[in-house]
Parts: C-alpha cells; sequence; structure tokens
C-alpha cells in the first residue's frame, strides 16, 4: 500500500521555495500574500485595494459587455432601428470627463510628494469636473426629451437611456469614493501607514475614475459612431 | 498551541455585543453560518414546493384544504390551478438554484473555510462581505413575496420557470397570473441577487490572491480552495450578464422599451398595439433574452457544483488516507470545466432556431467537458484505490457526490448532441439529467462538508448513526426519485405540465409517477433527521478535538471553533502541500501542512502548530 503514494514524498523538496529556507511570502511569488512585514516595504493594503479594483473592473466590463452584445443583436435583428441624432452636448461631457482624469492624475502625484493643499484642491477639481459630466448628461436627456425622444420611442434611443443611465450609476460611485478620498484628507499626514493607506486607497479610486472615463468614450462611439 | 504568546504582536479584539457578534458581523466565520442558515431555510421552501408539485402529479384532482387556506388564488378551495403549478415550479427551480446551489456552497462554505484554508485572519474586505450577506437575505424575501403579493391574482408567483423565458415574462399581467407583479418582484430579487453575489466573488478572488500566509504558494492550497476560487471567477463574470439582461427586461415590463418583444404578438386575445393593457411593441429579439440568461445559466451549474466538487475531493483523501490522486490534473481540470462553461450556453437553446453549424460548435465544446470530467472522475477514483477507507458518514457523502455526479453527467452527454436532444429536450429526461448533477450531488458535496466540518464549526461532532442512516436513505431515495424520470422523458413526458391525465399515451406511466412522489415525499421526510442532528449535536454533540478526522490542512490547526481572528494571533507558516496522507518514514499517517521538515525544525514537534508563525 506504501507504493501508491511515493509520487508526493520529494514534494517538499521540490517546491520549497516559501518554507522556512526562502522567506519569500507567497511562494515562489515575489509580491503577494496579505500581511504586514513579510519583506520591508510591502504593503498588504495597497495590494488589497488594487487587487479588489481590478476585480470588480472586470465585473463592470462584463456587464457592459452584456449590454453591448444586446445592442449589436438588436441592432443587426430588426428593421425598426432609427439613428439618434447625437446632442452636440455630449462633446463636452466627453471632454469634461477626459479632463478630469488627469486633473485626477495631477492629484495622486500631488499626494505622493505629500503636497497637501494641491492634493485637496486636485481632487475638488476632478470631483467638480465629475459633477459637470453628469449635469451634461442630464442636459443631452433634457434636450432629446424636449425633441420628443423617450426612452420606449426606438431600440437606439432605449440603449441611449440605458447604457448612459448606467454608466452614470457608476460614475456616482466614483463621485462617492472621490468624496470619501476629500474627506480622508482632512486628517494630518503624520502616520506612514496612513499616509500609504491613502496612496493606495488613491491609486484604487483613480483606477476606478480612469476605466469611467475610458468607459464612456467606448459607449460614445458605440452608440454614435459605431453604425 | 505553543507559540500563542510567542511572536503575538497584537490581536484584533473579538466584538462583545450581540449585535456585532451574531448579527451585522464582519468575521467571516458568522457570515458563512449565516449564509448556511438562510440555505437551510431556503431549501425547506423550495423542497416543499416539489412536494406539493408531486403531489399534484400523483393525485391530480385532490382537495388539499391546507393550500386552500394559504393561497386562495393559486389553490381555490384546496385544488392546485395548473397556474398555481407553474408557479411553484419558478419559485421552486429560481430558490434551489440561487438560494441554496449558490449560497451554500459558496456563500456558506466558502466564507467559513477558505480564509482558514489559506491561513488568513479574515476576508479583504470585511464590511463588503457583511454586505453581501445582507443584500442575499433581501433578495430572499423579495423572491418570496413574488408569490406572495402579487397584486390583484394574488398567490400565484410567476409562471414562466427560473428561466423566465421573453416574450411572455417581458409583457407583463396580459401574460398570465403571476406575471404582473410577481415577476416585477422576481426579477428585481435576481438583480438583488447578482449584486450581492458579485460583492461575495470580488472578496474571494481578491482574498485567495491577496491573503495567503507565508508558504502557502498556489500549488499548495487545498483543492477546496481552487475550486472556490474558480467558481468565484465564474460569478463574477456571468453574473453582471444576468444583471443586465434582467435589467433589460425590467425596462421591457415597465418602461414600454422592445428589447425582447417582437412586433405582431397575440397574447390572451389582445393584438399588441390594439388596447391599452398591451402597448404597440416591435422588433425585440427574444432570442437575445435565452443568449444573455445562458450565458450567465450555464456558468451558473458549474458555480454550484465546483464546491461539491472540491470538498469531495479534500473528503476523498481525508479519509481515504491518500494524497489526492493528480493533484495538479484536479487543478487543471477545475479551471477547464470552469473556462469550457463559459463557452457552452448554446446547447440549452439548440431547438430556438439556431444555426446548426454553431449548434454543432456548441454540441463538441459541450461534449469536450467530458473530458476534465473525466479527469476528475478517474482521480477521484484513483484516490480511493488502494486506500485504507474511513467510512464516515462525510466519506460516504463524498462517495455518493462521485456516483451521483457521473449518474447525472453521463446523460449530459446524450443531451449534448443536437440530434438526441432535439427529441429529448423539455421532457423528464432533461429534468432527471440536471437534478441528479447539479441538484442533487450539489447537495451531497454539501452534505458531505457539513458532516466533515461541522466539528471545526461548532466544536462538537455530529451524530454518525443519525448521519449514516440520513446517507442510505437519501442516497435510495433520490435515486429511486430520479432513474425512473429518465425512462419519463424517454416515453415523451413533457416537463412543467400540472397533470398527465389528459394524455392517453401516457396514462401507463401513472404507477410511475406514484412511485416517484412517493420516494421524494420519504427522501424530503428523512431530512428531518439531518436537520434534528444538525441542531441536536450544536449543543449535545460530543466534544471535538482541534483535529478529530485527523486531516492536514490549515483549518485543523486551529481550535474547534476558532477564534476570532481563526489563528490567535498567529499565523502558521505552510511547508508542505495539502495532501500529505501515508508519507513513508513520517511518525504518523498524516502531515501537517505546518510541519516542518525534520532537519530544519530543532523543536521537533509532532504539529508545528502556531511556532513558526510570524508576526502579524
Amino acid at each position: 500500500m506504501a507504493t501508491m503514494v511515493t509520487s508526493t514524498k520529494q514534494l517538499p523538496q521540490r517546491k520549497a521555495a516559501g518554507g522556512p529556507g526562502v522567506p519569500g511570502p507567497n511562494g515562489r511569488s515575489r509580491k503577494g500574500n496579505g500581511h504586514d512585514g513579510p519583506f520591508p516595504g510591502y504593503d498588504s493594503t495597497a495590494n488589497r485595494y488594487r487587487v479588489g479594483m481590478w476585480v470588480a473592473l472586470a465585473s463592470i466590463l462584463m456587464l457592459f459587455t452584456a449590454l453591448t452584445s444586446a445592442y449589436i443583436v438588436r441592432a443587426a435583428s430588426s428593421s425598426d432601428w432609427k439613428s439618434l441624432p447625437m446632442p452636440r452636448i455630449l462633446l463636452l461631457s466627453t471632454t469634461l470627463i477626459i479632463v478630469s482624469s488627469v486633473t485626477l492624475e495631477f492629484a495622486k502625484r500631488q499626494l505622493k510628494s505629500r503636497v497637501e493643499g494641491s492634493y485637496k484642491s486636485w481632487l475638488l477639481i476632478t470631483t467638480v469636473l465629475g459633477l459637470g459630466f453628469l449635469g451634461s448628461q442630464l442636459w443631452a436627456w433634457r434636450q432629446l426629451v424636449r425633441q420628443g425622444v423617450y426612452v420606449a420611442s426606438h431600440p437606439h434611443s432605449s440603449f441611449f437611456y440605458l447604457l448612459t443611465a448606467t454608466h452614470g450609476v457608476h460614475l456616482i460611485g466614483g463621485l462617492l469614493a472621490l468624496l470619501y478620498l476629500l474627506l480622508r484628507s482632512r486628517k494630518p499626514l503624520d502616520d506612514e501607514r496612513f499616509q500609504s493607506k491613502r496612496v493606495a486607497a488613491a491609486g484604487a479610486v483613480g483606477l476606478y475614475w480612469h476605466f469611467m472615463d475610458v468607459l464612456w468614450i467606448y459607449l460614445f462611439l458605440l452608440l454614435f459612431f459605431w453604425r | 498551541m505553543s507559540g500563542e504568546t510567542h511572536g503575538e504582536v497584537h490581536r484584533h479584539p473579538a466584538p462583545t455585543g450581540f449585535i456585532r457578534k451574531y448579527i451585522f458581523s464582519v468575521d467571516h466565520k458568522v457570515i458563512g453560518i449565516q449564509y448556511i442558515l438562510l440555505a437551510l431555510t431556503a431549501v425547506l421552501v423550495g423542497m416543499t414546493m416539489s412536494v406539493l408539485m408531486r403531489m399534484n402529479l400523483s393525485w391530480p384532482g385532490t382537495n388539499w384544504p391546507i393550500l386552500g387556506t394559504l393561497f386562495p388564488g393559486g389553490a381555490p378551495g384546496g385544488m392546485m390551478t395548473p397556474e398555481f403549478y407553474l408557479s411553484l415550479v419558478t419559485m421552486h427551480g429560481t430558490i434551489m438554484v440561487f438560494f441554496v446551489l449558490t449560497t451554500a456552497p459558496q456563500g456558506g462554505f466558502g466564507n467559513y473555510f477558505l480564509p482558514i484554508q489559506i491561513g488568513a485572519e479574515d476576508m479583504a474586505f470585511p464590511y463588503l462581505n457583511m454586505l453581501s450577506f445582507w443584500v442575499t437575505l433581501v433578495g430572499f424575501i423579495v423572491i418570496l413575496s413574488a408569490i406572495f403579493f402579487s397584486g390583484a391574482e394574488s398567490t400565484v408567483g410567476p409562471i414562466g420557470g427560473w428561466t423566465g423565458y421573453a416574450p411572455l415574462s417581458a409583457l407583463g399581467q396580459i401574460a398570465g397570473p403571476g406575471q404582473g407583479m410577481g415577476m416585477n418582484l422576481w426579477i428585481i430579487s435576481i438583480a438583488i441577487f447578482c449584486v450581492g453575489s458579485l460583492l461575495g466573488a470580488l472578496n474571494f478572488i481578491t482574498t485567495l490572491l491577496n491573503m495567503r500566509t507565508r508558504g502557502m504558494s498556489l500549488m499548495r492550497m487545498p483543492l477546496t480552495c481552487w475550486a472556490w476560487f474558480t467558481t468565484a471567477v465564474l460569478a463574477l463574470l456571468s453574473f453582471p450578464v444576468l444583471l443586465g439582461g434582467g435589467i433589460l427586461l425590467l425596462l421591457d415590463r415597465l418602461a414600454g422599451t422592445s428589447f425582447f418583444i417582437p412586433g405582431g404578438l397575440y397574447i390572451s386575445g389582445l393584438l399588441s398595439g390594439t388596447d391599452q393593457r398591451f402597448p404597440i411593441h416591435t422588433g425585440g429579439s427574444p432570442i437575445l433574452w435565452q443568449h444573455l440568461f445562458w450565458f450567465f445559466g450555464h456558468p451558473e451549474v458549474y458555480i454550484a457544483i465546483l464546491p461539491g466538487m472540491g470538498a469531495t475531493s479534500h473528503i476523498l483523501a481525508t479519509f481515504a488516507r491518500k494524497p489526492v490522486f493528480g493533484y495538479r490534473a484536479m487543478v487543471f481540470a477545475i479551471f477547464a470545466i470552469g473556462l469550457l462553461g463559459f463557452f457552452v450556453w448554446g446547447h440549452h437553446m439548440f431547438i430556438s432556431g439556431m444555426s446548426p453549424y454553431s449548434a454543432m460548435t456548441f454540441s463538441i465544446l459541450t461534449l469536450s467537458i467530458g473530458v476534465p470530467s473525466a479527469v476528475k472522475t478517474f482521480n477521484w477514483l484513483g484516490t480511493l484505490w488502494g486506500g485504507r477507507i474511513r467510512f464516515t458518514t462525510p466519506m460516504l457523502f463524498a462517495i455518493g457526490f462521485v456516483s451521483l455526479f457521473v449518474a447525472g453527467g453521463i446523460t449530459g452527454l446524450v443531451l449534448g448532441q443536437t440530434s438526441l436532444d432535439l427529441p429529448m429536450h423539455d421532457t423528464y429526461f432533461v429534468t432527471a439529467h440536471f437534478h441528479l448533477v447539479m441538484g442533487v450531488a450539489s447537495i451531497f458535496g454539501m452534505f458531505a462538508a457539513t458532516y466533515f466540518w461541522f466539528p471545526k464549526m461548532f466544536g462538537r461532532m455530529m451524530n454518525e448513526k443519525l448521519g449514516k442512516l440520513h446517507f442510505w436513505i437519501t442516497f435510495v431515495g433520490v435515486y429511486c426519485i430520479f432513474v425512473p424520470m429518465h425512462t419519463m422523458g424517454i416515453s415523451g413526458m413533457p416537463r412543467r405540465f400540472a397533470q398527465f391525465t389528459e394524455y392517453e399515451y401516457l396514462k401507463t406511466l401513472h404507477p410511475l409517477v406514484v412511485f416517484v412522489s412517493i420516494a421524494a415525499i420519504v427522501t424530503v421526510l428523512v431530512q428531518i433527521i439531518f436537520y434534528f442532528n444538525l441542531f441536536w449535536s450544536m449543543f449535545k454533540g460530543a466534544k471535538a478535538s482541534a483535529n478529530p478526522w485527523d486531516a492536514t490542512t490549515l483549518e485543523w490547526n486551529t481550535t474547534s471553533p476558532p477564534p476570532h481572528d481563526n489563528f490567535a494571533g498567529v499565523l502558521p507558516t505552510v511547508y508542505r502541500g495539502p495532501y500529505e496522507f501515508a508519507v513513508p518514514g513520517a511518525a504518523n499517517d498524516f502531515v501537517m501542512q505546518t510541519e516542518p521538515e525534520p532537519s530544519e525544525s530543532p523543536a521537533g514537534k509532532g504539529s508545528g502548530n502556531g511556532h513558526n508563525g510570524h508576526k502579524h
């Protein structure tokens, strides 16, 4: 019976990385596991926020992939498709959100180089630009309503309202995250741990915000330039 | 626990108030138990519904006075209406798939044991974890309300089945009783559930990638962790698609759009656009809903069963006292099943009028899932082969899982072929197939997990005699229920019919229908033993030691039940793979993952529990 199990005998020797000989945290990986102090300079929170945000973005991406495929199928399979004229205000929306991504990058730089006041103001500018984007989107809705184009008018308008609303809801999440960063920036910056947490949080929010930016550009192109 | 005070820096204090400790807890262990309790409640509802359905099929036209009292709209005077039967079908399916098969294996056991098995103190985002449970609970309350508060028609839930096919699901009240408010609530509940599951999946993935303890390389993780991880990835990528589909469906119903509703429909004597209750719709595609639904629906099947596969591998190795046969192959098989699961949704739609070429593609991809499934099955058998098997209750259920997985999976090869699916689809053959493989097999995995981990969760053993009694009657019972269903299906008995008395060619099958119902009722009643055993053992069971099964993984390294931070402040270090049983030359027939190599452990402790733990 003992002959059945010989295959595992050498396993520990072959895969000793991460064991006592090698103090790397996660087996063979250099980065990785979530605990404080497996090696100097390692920050578990940063990693956690970053990984968590990428995972969250993957699921949001799937939501919009599903809606996109619905859009393409619906557009291709029907004879009742009418193209919606593009509300001009959307060009303003697009500009605002692109600029907001840039200002958020400025804010993150200021945070890293610890220029407190300037960090706050860039953050504030980003938030205002985000609000401006939302306002501009609402204005686009208003313009369409004035022209008598509603959700149920025709499939393209349905998708326009649906996609802008879904994107808008996610963007509101981003605005809340920016507000959270703003509130946190009121605490003093004395603790090293706290600072690194803040950088990590700002990094994750930045990732989300840029994603929202790129997502809007994609939706904009899909809605008005795909057909 | 010799090293408990050794490397201790600080410990997270356990909450003291009752509400923070047991109700709005952020402790993954409490949340796991909450999920399990939710599933235990939901499964009672789902089982009751299945018994009601069986009663109507076997003894149609009988008066059940209690039904008349509970569901005055659905069973006036105690006699079930066909619409009420259909709403039972819908609710049974939805509750079982979402609130039992997704909730218990992943949310319950995954939540409880994934962090412990990788040596973490908690999930990566404890608050999100708490949120995911409470969101799921709200979803459950909403789905229950769908049958009771469905407006004018009262006490008839949605009648479209758990797949909610468009266009009837998109039209509202005119499509039948329960299709009004009940269907709205159904969609909202699913959407809420999607959000809860996504939060959970996000947490699982981040925890596993980021929180493993020192030495816990990916290939040293127990197979349960791999299964939970793959399940989380599936949930993360498939639930958003269902959510998107649900939003479109709700817009069709509430905002008058036409995503899924084609033009010129004539429903319940009304032509689209000629009546206030049926506004004009044009150009929608009902097939689009099927694509979106099944793109989620097929991975969902693996969401239900993969954790059961993980638990089975884990338990088979433990009680066969042998390493898992082909650990790496098992890991890749889990991934292969998960990956292929995303490319086979079309096999649910062979008769939807799809091109025979795409049907062929879906068919080939579907059959190819047989390869990793067979790898897993043969590896399970290889694990058992020549082992010194301990036939405990969890082991029996794990072996039962293998049996049911094979029995239910083999008919998947039948249904996966377009030519055979054409006559078989929408018959009891399909019902039998997916109940065996997705329903009962997953539940057996969960039974195995419950009996196996109960000592760790509650510090007491479950009663073995009752457990074995529960196993044997359930095991024979489920085969008595589902094997005859295959025969019925081949004879052409359609699914979702409230009764068969009107069909001459099915009359000879009636004794079989009655037999299945009796088997179902007996099997359901036997679950009382399980519930009794579970709750009785929580308080009166024999005390369990830290490692009652002589197992090797990290959860057996801490006390039963584990302390609030799992390892009492000192995280373990892992030195070896998860299934080192019967290692030649070792003192015991099992070597814990925390045990260092002999040359490198001057202390030479039996199980290096914590004394090499690194500081937190």
